[in-house]
């Protein structure tokens, strides 16, 4: 069977929704949840770089550079605010993270 | 089936798989090491693709810095990472029930697409094709029609990604940043803040007498 564009984006479609489900199930752990949003945003890129190659366009290729970089900036601004929580609660649980409204 | 659609088909399965076990795993060192191997698969498909400059982005930065930088998170924080667990089990049936909604709408989605005619894509940036390449040595591959691209038309684009990481270093040293009471270091404008007046005492000592 020849590999197209649906096989690309259907492992896409598949790993996205394990993203969002990792987000749901691990609703305490922080960091689960920034690696989940990292699955997601991997998932966006293998859909750009797909339609990318099958349209025969490189500026897919571009975006999914751009995403690159954000996710790279995302994670580590979210770990920085993570080890920041850390520091001044002694746990990262997100249950608790809405006292701060109290 | 061919060797590209076999590597597909173990790329595919491995980068799911692990992407299951990240979520999954028990212990959170595990979790980051399950996800680093999602990224080897997807740069893997980025290669199947002929995306060879992602597929090493991919890999320099995703695993190289973003999975190092969550491990290192991981094992600094002291946390009960068992206690955390809980609540796990209680949002399997929403969790599960969401992700296979958006995988079947997704899916059906991919089922009904089709790709238009050659003809009628309007392409701005051109992918060099393979049978353009292989015959021409001069030809740009990936990495040097992206980079005609990426300085060019999109000049802009690259210098606000630079612009944006160097916004998330700042924010990551502001944030994680904290001074500690105590601690002796250098205080540069302090040192050349200081003059002669203050820097040097002129004493007369008398001859065969100390200070």
């Amino acid at each position: 069977m020849d590999i197209g564009l649906g096989h690309y984006l259907s492992v896409a479609a598949v790993l996205f929704a394990t993203g969002m489900a990792g987000i749901f199930l691990n609703r305490k752990n922080v960091i689960i949840i920034l690696m989940s949003i990292e699955l997601m945003l991997l998932s966006v890129n293998i859909n750009f770089v797909a339609f990318s190659q099958f349209l025969g366009d490189l500026t897919g290729q571009v975006f999914a550079f751009m995403i690159l970089t954000v996710a790279a900036a995302e994670a580590a601004v979210g770990l920085a605010i993570l080890v920041a929580y850390f520091r001044n609660r002694g746990d990262i649980s997100v249950d608790t993270a809405n006292l701060m409204k109290n | 089936m061919t060797f590209a659609a076999f590597m597909f088909w173990v790329f595919a399965i491995t980068v799911v798989a692990s992407g299951v076990m990240t979520i999954s795993a028990r212990n959170p060192v595990h979790s980051v090491m399950f996800l680093i191997l999602a990224f080897f698969g997807a740069a893997g498909l980025f290669i199947l693709m002929g995306a060879e400059y992602l597929a090493m982005l991919l890999l320099v930065v995703y695993i190289g810095a973003v999975a190092v930088l969550f491990l290192f998170v991981v094992m600094m924080l002291d946390v009960d990472f068992v206690e955390m667990r809980q609540g796990f089990l209680r949002y399997v049936p929403i969790g599960g029930a969401l992700a296979t909604v958006i995988v079947v709408e997704l899916v059906l989605i991919v089922a009904a697409w089709t790709l238009p005619d050659d003809d009628a894509i309007a392409r701005a940036h051109p992918v060099p094709t393979a049978a353009e390449t292989g015959a021409d040595p001069s030809a740009p591959n990936n990495i040097e029609a992206l980079g005609l691209v990426l300085y060019t038309d999109y000049v802009h684009y690259f210098q606000i990604a630079g612009v944006i990481l160097l916004v998330a270093m700042i924010g990551a040293i502001v944030l994680t940043f904290r001074t500690r009471e105590g601690v002796r270091k250098q205080d540069p404008a302090e040192q050349v803040a200081r003059d002669r007046a203050t820097a040097v005492e002129m004493k007369n000592i008398r001859t065969g007498q100390g200070i």
